[in-house]
């Protein structure tokens, strides 16, 4: 198998593409010169400044507060639609349901940032509300980003899951709402998990959206690492990239585990996400 | 099931937050800018198309616009040579490691994306790894980062995944029987992946050239991180038009006309099937 051969080394230069920078990173953080390719030694200085860094710190705090609201909404109004739009057939205007929907999906984030700022701004001027921008504006921004992606998830498990079950239910007397809470959610379970994480990762990751909508006095984790970053890099911000990738690692990790666990104890064979 | 009390709040939501975004940003653009607080004219008072005379008359955004597609062009053909064989590599590896190999693929992309952009920053730089290792073995240290090759590697980097992850969707689903009748009728491998997997892939290529093009199309961070000054695209114009010139109503004729640049061809497409 000469082919399989190539294509298993494009395999592993694509994975040396994806890791060598990151790699890099993880060493240069350890290490206590400022030259950051002359290594000399191992140290964890740059990490108790990054310890140290109470504007850093602050910004983290508020980017995961803006993440886990915004991930909550997101779950609840794109598990709506992604049932809408899996389960109630041809209902009308499902076209520009679906169009509005997934204009997210396709829209530049300069284009989507820019606008929902003057959205803010329109409705402060006719409504008084929300007055002024700041967390409340960067979260409610993120939920209608990410309300797309998780409604996606939710209509291909939908989708994939059949509505057989929920039928049943219904013949044996439930009503629609009973069948929903009772088996369309449980059956939902983890893709309801890995939408919310989806959400939530978008917004702690996203730059340009909460740069348009925020005010002074808001600044989330990416603002305050994009400004940092212009002036230059600083191994401060290599060590709060170990730090992430770390934890992320460690998380996926985790879920792999349980679910490999989970699959083999349950459902022998069977993949899911 | 009220279906009205599933869409309700869903339609509320996309018609507040997305649709109604992208009106005031078409009104806007035919208003003007002054000083103040809104600083544009009141909306749709008196239309004003001078923006769209500026956009035209003023060589700056067609060459904004002729960047853009570079960029977007460029990485998008990267992404694809690069993504499809990983893809392909990991569709045809044995069931048990395809989980662990794409997830390999996205652990990168759960880091974060300003943190993947420091990585390269780290890699790029004139004392950076890159020149280290050039001047180690004798050679003269290069001029990388702050120009048009560390944009292309930049954005080709970032959206790697989103070219992998559709392609693999679509050559995870092939019919190997179809190769191999196509090797049983006398195709070497190289003629059965272009007469049988290839064709077949099209629909993968599509979506991945699109999730790559769309965004690279609107990027701000990566032209402004690694492309030095003289990486003027769209979305950085958009962005200081914003920002540094605070004229809002041309960032949001130059927003309108990349809104129409991307939306028109993909209705003609639509119209064409």
């Amino acid at each position: 198998m000469k082919r399989g051969r190539f294509l298993n080394l494009c395999l592993l230069l694509g994975y040396a593409f994806l890791y060598v920078p990151v790699l890099l990173l993880v060493a240069t953080s350890f290490n206590p010169n400022r030259l950051t390719t002359v290594l000399s030694g191992f140290s964890l200085r740059w990490y108790a400044a990054l310890w140290a860094d109470d504007k850093l710190i602050e910004a983290a705090l508020l980017s995961l507060r803006i993440a886990a609201l915004s991930a909550t909404g997101a779950t609840a109004l794109g598990t709506l639609a992604g049932f809408a739009l899996a389960r109630f057939g041809r209902f009308r205007g499902r076209g520009a349901f679906a169009a509005l929907l997934s204009a997210r999906l396709v829209l530049p984030d300069v284009l989507v940032g820019l606008s929902l700022l003057l959205l803010f701004v329109q409705m402060e001027q006719t409504l008084g509300w929300p007055a002024g921008r700041g967390a409340l504006t960067i979260t409610l921004a993120h939920v209608s980003v990410s309300l797309s992606y998780v409604a996606v998830v939710i209509e291909a498990r939908l989708a994939d899951a059949g509505s057989e079950l929920e039928d049943a239910a219904m013949d044996l007397g439930a009503s629609p709402w009973a069948a929903f809470a009772l088996v369309t959610l449980p059956l939902l379970g983890p893709a309801l998990l890995s939408g919310w994480l989806l959400a939530f990762t978008l917004s702690l990751d996203d730059l340009v959206v909460a740069t348009f909508v925020s005010g002074p006095g808001a600044s989330t984790l990416p603002m305050v690492v994009f400004s940092a970053l212009r002036l230059g890099v600083t191994p401060e911000l290599n060590a709060l990239a170990t730090v992430i990738l770390a934890v992320v690692s460690l998380a996926l990790g985790g879920a792999w585990l349980l679910q490999q666990r989970a699959g083999r104890a349950v459902v022998p064979g069977r993949a899911e996400a | 099931m009220n279906r009205s009390a599933v869409l309700a709040p869903v339609w509320l939501w996309l018609l507040l937050f997305v649709a109604l975004p992208v009106v005031i940003v078409a009104a806007l653009s035919f208003s003007t800018s002054i000083p103040g607080v809104p600083p544009y004219t009141p909306l749709l008072r008196s239309p004003d198309p001078a923006n769209y005379a500026m956009l035209t008359d003023d060589a700056f955004y067609l060459d904004a616009a002729l960047k853009s597609l570079a960029v977007a062009g460029v990485s998008s053909v990267l992404c694809l040579l690069i993504g499809y064989p990983m893809a392909l590599a990991i569709a045809r590896a044995p069931d048990r490691w395809r989980p662990l190999l794409l997830l390999g693929v996205m652990l990168p992309f759960w880091t974060g994306f300003l943190l993947r952009i420091t990585a390269w920053i780290g890699l790029l730089r004139d004392e950076g790894w890159i020149n280290a290792a050039l001047q180690a073995v004798g050679l003269p240290a290069l001029r990388l980062l702050y120009t048009d090759f560390a944009m292309y590697v930049g954005v080709t980097y970032a959206y790697l995944p989103f070219m992998i992850l559709p392609l693999y969707a679509r050559l995870s689903r092939r019919d190997p029987a179809l190769e191999e009748a196509a090797a049983d009728l006398g195709a070497d491998p190289w003629t059965a992946f272009r007469t049988v997997t290839l064709p077949l892939s099209v629909p993968g290529i599509a979506a991945g050239l699109a999730l790559v093009f769309i965004p690279a199309m609107g990027e701000y961070v990566i032209p402004e991180l690694l492309g030095g000054p003289g990486a003027q695209t769209i979305g950085r114009a958009l962005w200081n038009e914003f920002f540094s010139n605070r004229d809002w109503p041309m960032a949001a004729t130059v927003a309108n006309a990349l809104l129409l640049a991307l939306l028109l061809p993909m209705v003609a497409l639509r119209a064409r099937q």
